[in-house]
């Protein structure tokens, strides 16, 4: 037992987390904007409010990379450079999307989100709103509280601080997966579904930290090594722990076999939030899931590295085989971000710094082309809202060649096609894990990789040498905010592939877990 | 500083495919991409003429960092192998994009997409046969893929997109193969002083397990490329349903990325695995050799003829390449630009023959050579070329190939001979199909070649002809680098068989 000591009020290093408290402090005055400003102005203030905290937290973050590492809050927090490399894309992906959010010229009755999460679908209230071009401007607040768990949850230095992390990450997210405009059944499904499973592996996660507490007398993650390396013999209390906080990570990483979830979220969700969970739960889940295991666990590397061995290779294959039957464009999106959390997991697996590296790098690379293809989703409609079933693809590289282009761009980066960021990030992950002896798993990593060109292709092939089909989807002309998201993205895709020596050295000064 | 001439070569094409999906009309971006070949072709010359005979192995050699992080450079040089690959690459392209002038109209599809896309291809292919630096040359070698299949994928025949399916899975596959061959390689070297190029890896001393396996991630991508028996299946479909000009370039220039990986890479990388596998690889060669030509006579499609005609001839350059003696490798290196040159020909011509008829199946044409005397002449000679007629450049070359393999592998050489033999039937019974016997009324009125046409394949013929009489000033620097990449390798050419009456050497 730990005596009771006198309460010392912890240090505060308010200058590096100054970034997490402009973005919380912007998502509760967006709150006391949509509480107080008229109802015309909400829009326009809340999202110039994310988009200028998003900018601050980027910048100041971006900056920092590279110097000395703080630990705050009396250890609770520690700002080191996989954090800080972290926020930043965090704080990058948040920009992108609320610009997603700001799109109202492609849906004739306004911006992505349902004017009332509340009302039933298709109802009368609902039709009346939508009438009075009613906004839900919430989008914002929550986003930016989302955004500012993420940016804890990658410099949380104990299980406590990353558990509130997770759940202040994950609460708005249940919620903005429920509030599509269109297909509201399907998008409330989304987020009660992500509700029931995530809380599971929120119960995962605490139950976890629990056992390790019982096993190692601390929820810190440097006393836990400490704990670590101390015990004598096999100790399953800390094993069991340390497989159910895994589990809770792994959830958000959706690795498989905690990868259900991810198909039918983002399907149902609002293809803008769609774009930020994928990018950004993405970086922050894994960032955290390696501050634990190397900082916490490191003395249980070899236990660690075998589970993860094994969904590394059933994550990539899985995810690479399961997307080759899919038919709707967000599945197979999904369907690819679970086998790119295999790829990470292979970085992860080299548990050396270049592997620090490679993932931080693989990370960003992903997330961009992960935001802009989901841009690109949006664009594409019918009457119905977006037109996301694939057949209605066919020859849209006939009607609209640059948009299918710039698909097909991010499509190649995903499959890791030389000259885009995806193939820089392969690389790196992939030259990593064999230098840590782990070739046997590169080999596999290939294989799906193959696999997964297979389905990639297969829609470049439908956008670009098929006919246009019948009932077809047609594409919408979008305001400057989703312009700008698809330009910039494409941008970096090809600047990363092209010349990705100033990232990658970046993310290899970012590199070292401070314990 | 002097003039980057090797990067303007490859930079040349791509500002050129960007200006020519740039101009406004179709005919102008036609005219465009064939004045940035010709500039190509010039900066060739200009490359050529700088190049010493005696000289070191890479000349001109141009290096810039460019993933510090990973010790990646834009590193190219030029050595006597890379100089008579891009002088192919550079008169091939001009050639090609010429003959192209009405296929891309008859698509439907953009024109100004398609010449741009040869162009892009054109630069890819050109960087790849002058990188020095292995990561570098991966990275074009994958890069060309996406060209070329959106290329047959697009303007391609019926089951383009089949076709375009298999060309790209097959080749990423062996990508992908050599990918993990060039981490490995790369990761053999101790941390701190890693580097892709490819002078540092050469002189890596790598223990000969590790050898083996490199050698067959690189050995297979490269055998998928140039290909080989079994893994050739993708070149056929391709080769058929893409257009002529896009067949011509594919298996002309292209796929000589393949073969130029295995004299350029493979053979000083891994000098041990690949004195290990070289009887293996030369019984492959062997099988392809007979095997393409078998099919080749079974064929009624006459792209498929010459696609097959082609598997049979690849495999006839890499014998050469792992028979391992000089007159061999350099002659399997002779025998990748004459087999360009021939193969071009022969596509294009039977490409503005088959554009005439509407048919590429051999029952649906005869007597061609009344009505179009011209194109049957033109037919013969391709054809000639392909059956290595004395007098011709593929004759020096075939005729080098054998005798440099009969040196350490009689048998498989003179099984390889039995290569021309088929050639000769599946080539002759091709022109006796189409050429000679009575006009139908389909054929009657065929018109012969115009005038754009013989001038755009000429060219082709006038160098398979001048190569063939003079074969030196290509094969000069050809064997002047043979040579050097062999002493890497440590290998030296065998004791003539019959030394007593040993002749010229």
């Amino acid at each position: 037992m730990i005596a009771v000591q006198d309460f010392v009020a912890p240090t505060i290093d308010i200058g590096a987390v100054l970034p997490i408290v402009v973005v919380l402090g912007a998502a509760i005055i967006g709150v006391l904007v949509d509480a107080f400003a008229p109802a015309n102005r909400r829009a326009v203030v809340n999202a110039s409010l994310s988009a200028v905290a998003a900018t601050v937290a980027f910048g100041w973050t971006i900056a920092q990379v590279g110097g000395s590492a703080v630990v705050t809050f009396n250890g609770a927090v520690v700002i080191d450079g996989p954090a800080l490399f972290a926020q930043a894309a965090i704080a990058l992906f948040t920009l992108l999307s609320v610009l997603l959010y700001t799109e109202r010229r492609l849906d004739p009755a306004g911006d992505p989100f349902t004017p009332s999460g509340a009302v039933i679908p298709g109802g009368e209230v609902e039709r009346v709103l939508t009438l009075q071009k009613v906004q839900q401007t919430e989008v914002y607040p929550l986003t930016l509280f989302a955004s500012g768990g993420m940016m804890i949850f990658v410099a949380s230095n104990d299980l406590l601080t990353m558990f509130v992390a997770l759940e202040v990450l994950s609460l708005p997210l249940y919620l903005l997966s429920s509030l599509a405009r269109r297909k509201r059944l399907l998008s409330q499904e989304a987020g009660m579904k992500y509700f029931l499973l995530g809380a599971f592996a929120s119960g995962f996660f605490l139950y976890g930290a629990a056992l390790v507490y019982g096993a190692t007398g601390s929820l810190n993650l440097a006393q836990i090594d400490a704990g670590v390396s101390g015990r004598v013999g096999v100790d399953s209390l800390l094993l069991v722990g340390m497989g159910m906080l895994a589990v809770g990570l792994l959830f958000k990483i959706s690795a498989v076999p905690f990868q259900f979830w991810t198909p039918d979220v983002y399907q149902g969700a609002p293809t803008p939030v769609t774009a930020f969970m994928a990018a950004a739960t993405k970086t922050a889940a894994v960032v955290a899931l390696m501050r634990l295991l190397y900082v916490g666990l490191g003395g249980l590397v070899e236990d660690w590295t075998i589970l993860l061995w094994v969904i590394a290779a059933v994550t990539m294959l899985l995810g690479s085989v399961l997307a080759l039957t899919q038919t709707d464009v967000k599945r197979m999106l999904a369907y690819s971000s679970i086998a790119h959390a295999g790829f990470l997991l292979v970085g992860i697996v080299a548990a050396d710094e270049n592997g620090t590296a490679a993932v931080l790098f693989y990370l960003l690379a992903y997330g961009i082309a992960t935001i802009g293809a989901f841009a690109v989703v949006t664009l594409v409609r019918d009457a119905g809202g977006e037109a996301t079933h694939l057949s209605q693809w066919a020859g849209l590289g006939r009607r609209s060649p640059v948009l299918a282009s710039v698909f097909a761009l991010f499509l190649l980066s995903f499959a890791g096609i030389p000259l885009t960021s995806g193939f820089i990030g392969k690389l790196t992950v992939f030259s990593a894990a064999f230098d840590a002896g782990q070739g046997a798993l590169v080999i596999i990593g290939l294989v799906s990789s193959a696999i997964a060109a297979f389905f990639y292709v297969r829609v470049i092939v439908l956008m670009f040498f098929s006919d246009p089909a019948e009932g077809g989807a047609a594409v919408g002309v979008p305001s400057a905010g989703t312009t700008a998201v698809i330009t910039a993205t494409a941008l970096i895709t090809v600047l990363l592939g092209v010349v990705p020596g100033p990232v990658l050295e970046l993310a290899q000064m970012a590199s070292e877990f401070v314990r | 500083m002097t003039f980057p001439v090797l990067t303007a070569l490859v930079l040349v094409p791509l500002v050129g495919a960007i200006v020519t999906a740039l101009v406004p009309a179709a005919r102008t971006a036609k005219l465009t991409a064939i004045g940035f070949s010709l500039v190509s072709l010039a900066l060739t010359i200009v490359a050529a003429l700088q190049f010493e005979l005696g000289g070191p192995l890479y000349q001109l050699t141009e290096q810039v960092s460019w993933v510090a992080p990973f010790g990646v450079y834009w590193s190219l040089g030029l050595s006597g192998i890379s100089l008579a690959l891009i002088a192919l690459t550079a008169v091939a392209t001009p050639i090609v994009l010429g003959a192209m002038w009405n296929e891309a109209d008859a698509s439907g599809r953009s024109v100004k997409a398609f010449y741009a896309l040869v162009l892009v291809l054109q630069a890819m292919t050109v960087g790849a046969f002058l990188s020095t630096d292995v990561l570098l040359f991966y990275i074009l070698f994958e890069a060309m893929l996406i060209p070329m299949y959106f290329l047959i994928g697009v303007y391609g025949g019926d089951k383009r997109q089949y076709a375009a399916m298999k060309f790209l899975l097959y080749n990423l596959f062996g990508g992908l193969l050599m990918l993990a061959a060039v981490i490995g390689l790369y990761l053999q070297a101790p941390a701190g002083e890693r580097s892709f190029l490819l002078a540092d890896l050469v002189a890596l001393d790598i223990d000969a397990t590790t050898q083996n396996w490199l050698f067959l991630g690189f050995m297979i991508a490269f055998a998928i490329k140039a290909p080989l028996w079994p893994l050739h299946t993708w070149l056929p479909d391709a080769a058929t349903e893409a257009t002529p000009s896009q067949a011509a370039y594919l298996s002309g220039v292209v796929d000589k990325v393949g073969t130029f990986g295995m004299v350029a890479l493979v053979l000083p990388l891994f000098p041990d695995a690949t004195q290990t596998f070289a009887p293996v690889v030369v019984t492959l060669a062997v099988i392809s050799i007979l095997y393409g030509g078998l099919l080749a006579i079974g064929q009624t499609d006459i792209k498929r003829i010459i696609a097959f005609s082609s598997i049979s001839h690849f495999g006839v350059i890499v014998l050469g390449i792992f028979a391992l003696t000089s007159q061999g490798t350099g002659g399997s290196t002779f025998y990748m630009v004459s087999h360009g040159l021939s193969t071009t020909a022969l596509f294009l011509v039977a490409g503005m023959m088959i554009a005439r008829r509407g048919s590429r199946q051999l029952a649906d044409f005869g007597g061609l050579q009344k009505p179009a005397p011209i194109l049957a002449g033109f037919l013969l000679v391709a054809g000639l070329s392909g059956l290595a007629m004395p007098g011709l450049a593929t004759f020096v070359s075939e005729f080098l190939v054998l005798v440099g393999t009969f040196g350490r592998y009689q048998v498989a050489a003179a099984l390889a001979t039995f290569g021309i033999v088929l050639a000769a039937l599946y080539i002759l019974i091709m022109y006796q199909r189409t050429m000679t016997g009575p006009t139908t009324p389909e054929t009657e009125n065929t018109p012969d070649l115009r005038g754009r046409e013989v001038l755009v394949v000429a060219p082709l013929f006038v160098l398979l002809i001048a190569l063939g009489v003079a074969p030196a000033p290509l094969l000069d620097p050809i064997n002047d680098s043979t040579r050097q990449t062999l002493e890497v390798v440590g290998v030296s050419d065998p004791e003539p068989v019959f030394a007593a009456e040993g002749g010229d050497e």
